[in-house]
């Protein structure tokens, strides 16, 4: 039997098509059949969306889902009950896993447990080289044709210039893109937190927002030397925006990612070692949060991703030097997106949606983040005005390190459809079947 | 103070001129080893993660001497060296129930971080390059000694700021009271954002700038192990930034020479300076029984 599922009365909004207006959704058998008013209910399932925006599904193309090998911090099924609570459809995960997603094996591997035992859509990221040790290429091709949809040594990035010129090169020729987390490891190397003037008061290392640029630098040239397509992964300094915005306007394939936490805090707004504040890149300092909001405005900025880093309480639990870097982020994407950045009125909210959506499609090339007739039905519910207060020990996630816990945010993800099903929804909603067919 | 002291920077002025005022009051019983009963009953816990002598014994004695139950532990001998985490060696000590807990950790934040978790009172015997308040407690009480007041003064500072807790707190509390500041060291040992933790402070990588017209000097120790890199060999430190009785003639005639130790001779202070009539060194280490008495009483005394 057909299942079919109607969406009814939403404001629909949908980047790539244009469209903004209230509508009916229908849903059959996985796909999205028909996008109209008042739209025959007859056998379907229905999801009353009055007053709630309802928009492609949305994109999170920069996570950690710990499997394999971190089972305890998170696996494959709980980062993606996560994703689907935050309002996400789909994922890509980066390949820092034990072991590293750096061939075939582990990226099928990724891929099959995913299909078991997921409730969004999985993409796995294979690494740039083996092992991410930044010495040898991983093999690139082999995963690429076992499903992964970009390369990256995520947290471990290549430090040898000439390798990434190759890594680049084999990219281009297989049609992915290359991302890099741009840290130069010599420059940031021991730093906790930000260089400045809370690094100094606090004692604690730094890490330079040079650190940062000098690779976004190398990349860009590379990028220009190579051909390849290039993205830059968590942009959290000023210059490294205004490079991007350089090399776009220079007409290169240069795309980029900024998180909620680096256009919502700052290093001052860390409560004293307080290590669920502490993340790579480090939260920047006032003049580099209002750059990167500046850049999401401007376009510089693609999309926004996560970076959802789940680390067990063991590890967050300790002198703040020791603890590892990274925050959850899936949960509370949304809320932070729209308090900061709609809310504010500093982008509207169809560029919102385009951010979660077309703009890491673009870089990605999933064939996701658009509400046509005929494409998977990957849609997010959500709403711009209800109140809720975050509760990271409710998450779906098996960590707890967020900064967030205990905030109270306007608007939120409300329903999340994956493939025509309702993957997650909030409290409050509830699927009916009309009076009118039953 | 009742949640402990874990640095100098959140203090306000009535509290330190609270605890340097009772400090001299209890100077006399740095050379009595006479035990009080103000304390008697207490239980305090020395729990030292990192080496240390003068302060560890210094808070032994103070302990000791207002009649309170003092037990030092070194972390190398303690469950630590089993795997132990440290909020599980702090949540073990705290089922003893001390009244306090004084503790000296390698990274900064370890104690306000435990202080989060613990409802024992913490205070803070250094933590990693971040604040030694007590240092700077009974080296404000060894100005005191000799000056007047604190304001007014010209303190330089000088050696590897950028690593030094001892620098931090003084700089909190002697920014406090209005005196001026010059810190003065390698330029990666001095970052220049120490300009803006607290009024009063200027910077400068030449000695002579910063000795020129001091009241007091403050030597740092050199900590080799935590430069990543070192910027100077020991020669070339000394000679820039090694304090020599040629420099003494450009600070003030009475000016003082302040080092919390351990000393390296030849290294950021020649032999004659550190034995010279300027040189209150020890006078530091006395001061810091008095002090830590002071401080111990305000945390526990009812």
């Amino acid at each position: 039997m057909p299942t079919k599922l109607i969406i009814r009365n939403g404001r629909v909004m949908d980047p790539a098509g244009g469209l903004d207006a209230v509508r009916d959704v229908a849903i059959e058998d996985g796909r999205i059949a028909a996008i109209g008013q008042t739209l025959d209910a007859a056998g379907a399932t229905e999801l009353d969306a009055s007053g709630l925006i309802v928009a492609p599904g949305f994109i999170d193309m920069h996570v950690h889902l710990r499997e394999p090998g971190f089972e305890h911090a998170e696996t494959i099924e709980s980062g993606s009950r996560a994703a689907a609570a935050g309002g996400f459809t789909s994922i890509c995960c980066m390949p820092n896993t034990k072991p590293v997603n750096d061939n075939a094996t582990v990226t099928s591997y990724i891929i099959e447990r995913a299909e078991r035992h997921a409730i969004v859509n999985v993409f796995p990221i294979g690494a740039i080289t083996k092992g991410s040790a930044g010495e040898e290429l991983a093999a690139i091709g082999l995963m690429k044709e076992a499903g992964i949809v970009a390369i990256s040594d995520d947290g471990r990035p290549v430090m040898n210039a000439r390798v990434m010129r190759r890594a680049m090169e084999t990219a281009r020729s297989f049609g992915l893109p290359v991302i890099d987390h741009c840290e130069d490891l010599h420059l940031s190397a021991g730093g906790d937190m930000n260089e400045g003037i809370q690094s100094v008061r606090l004692g604690l290392r730094g890490i330079p927002a040079a650190s940062e640029d000098v690779m976004v630098a190398r990349d860009i040239l590379l990028a220009e030397l190579t051909g390849a397509r290039f993205h830059v992964a968590h942009i959290s300094s000023r210059h490294a925006v205004e490079m991007l915005a350089f090399a776009k306007a220079r007409g290169l394939p240069v795309t980029s990612e900024a998180t909620p936490h680096h256009f919502a805090l700052q290093d001052r707004d860390m409560p004293p070692y307080d290590s669920n504040y502490k993340m790579k890149p480090p939260l920047r300092s006032e003049c580099d949060v209002a750059a990167i909001t500046q850049g999401i405005v401007s376009g510089a900025i693609d999309a926004i991703a996560t970076d959802h880093a789940p680390h067990p309480g063991s590890e967050k639990m300790q002198e703040f030097e020791q603890c590892p870097f990274g925050i959850l982020g899936l949960e509370t994407a949304i809320g932070i997106t729209l308090e900061r950045l709609v809310h504010s009125g500093k982008i509207t909210l169809m560029r919102m949606i385009e951010l979660f959506t077309t703009g890491p499609d673009r870089v990605l090339d999933l064939k996701r983040g658009r509400l046509a007739i005929g494409a998977p039905a990957d849609v997010t519910l959500f709403d711009t005005e209800r109140s809720w207060t975050y509760d990271v020990n409710r998450s779906f996630s098996k960590s707890r390190n967020s900064p967030f816990d205990g905030y109270a945010f306007r608007g939120g993800p409300v329903a999340t459809i994956v493939g025509g099903k309702l993957a997650w929804s909030a409290d409050h909603v509830a699927l009916g079947v009309p009076a009118a067919s039953r | 103070m009742p949640g402990g002291l874990l640095g100098i920077e959140a203090l306000d002025r009535v509290e330190i001129e609270g605890i340097l005022d009772r400090a001299k009051r209890f100077q006399p019983r740095q050379t009595d080893s006479k035990k009080s009963d103000q304390l008697r009953g207490r239980m305090i816990v020395n729990l030292f993660f990192e080496a240390s002598t003068r302060t560890r014994t210094s808070f032994e004695i103070a302990a000791k001497r207002l009649g309170a139950d003092a037990i030092s532990i070194t972390a190398s001998a303690s469950s630590v060296s089993k795997g132990e985490s440290l909020v599980d060696t702090l949540n073990t000590l705290g089922a003893m129930h001390p009244d306090a807990i004084v503790m000296r950790h390698s990274a900064s934040g370890a104690p306000h971080f435990l202080a989060r978790y613990l409802p024992t009172p913490i205070i803070n015997a250094g933590d990693g390059t971040h604040e030694h308040p007590t240092q700077a407690l009974l080296d404000a009480r060894t100005i005191l000694d000799r000056r007047p007041t604190l304001e007014g003064l010209r303190v330089a500072i000088i050696g590897d700021i950028a690593h030094s807790r001892v620098a931090r707190s003084n700089m909190y509390l002697l920014s406090k009271f209005g005196a001026q500041i010059v810190l003065c060291g390698p330029a990666s040992l001095l970052p220049p954002e120490l300009a803006q933790l607290a009024p009063g402070i200027s910077l400068t990588h030449k000695m002579e700038d910063a000795i020129r017209d001091a009241d007091v000097i403050m030597m740092l120790r050199v900590q080799l192990e935590r430069q990543h890199e070192a910027a100077f060999s020991a020669n070339e430190y000394f000679q820039f930034y090694g304090l020599r009785l040629e420099h003494m003639s450009l600070a003030k005639p009475d000016a003082i020479v302040m080092h919390p130790g351990p000393i390296n001779r030849g290294r950021e202070i020649s032999s004659e300076v550190a034995d010279s009539q300027r040189s209150v060194i020890l006078n530091q280490v006395e001061n810091g029984i008095a002090v830590r008495m002071a401080v111990l009483e305000r945390i526990l005394g009812n």
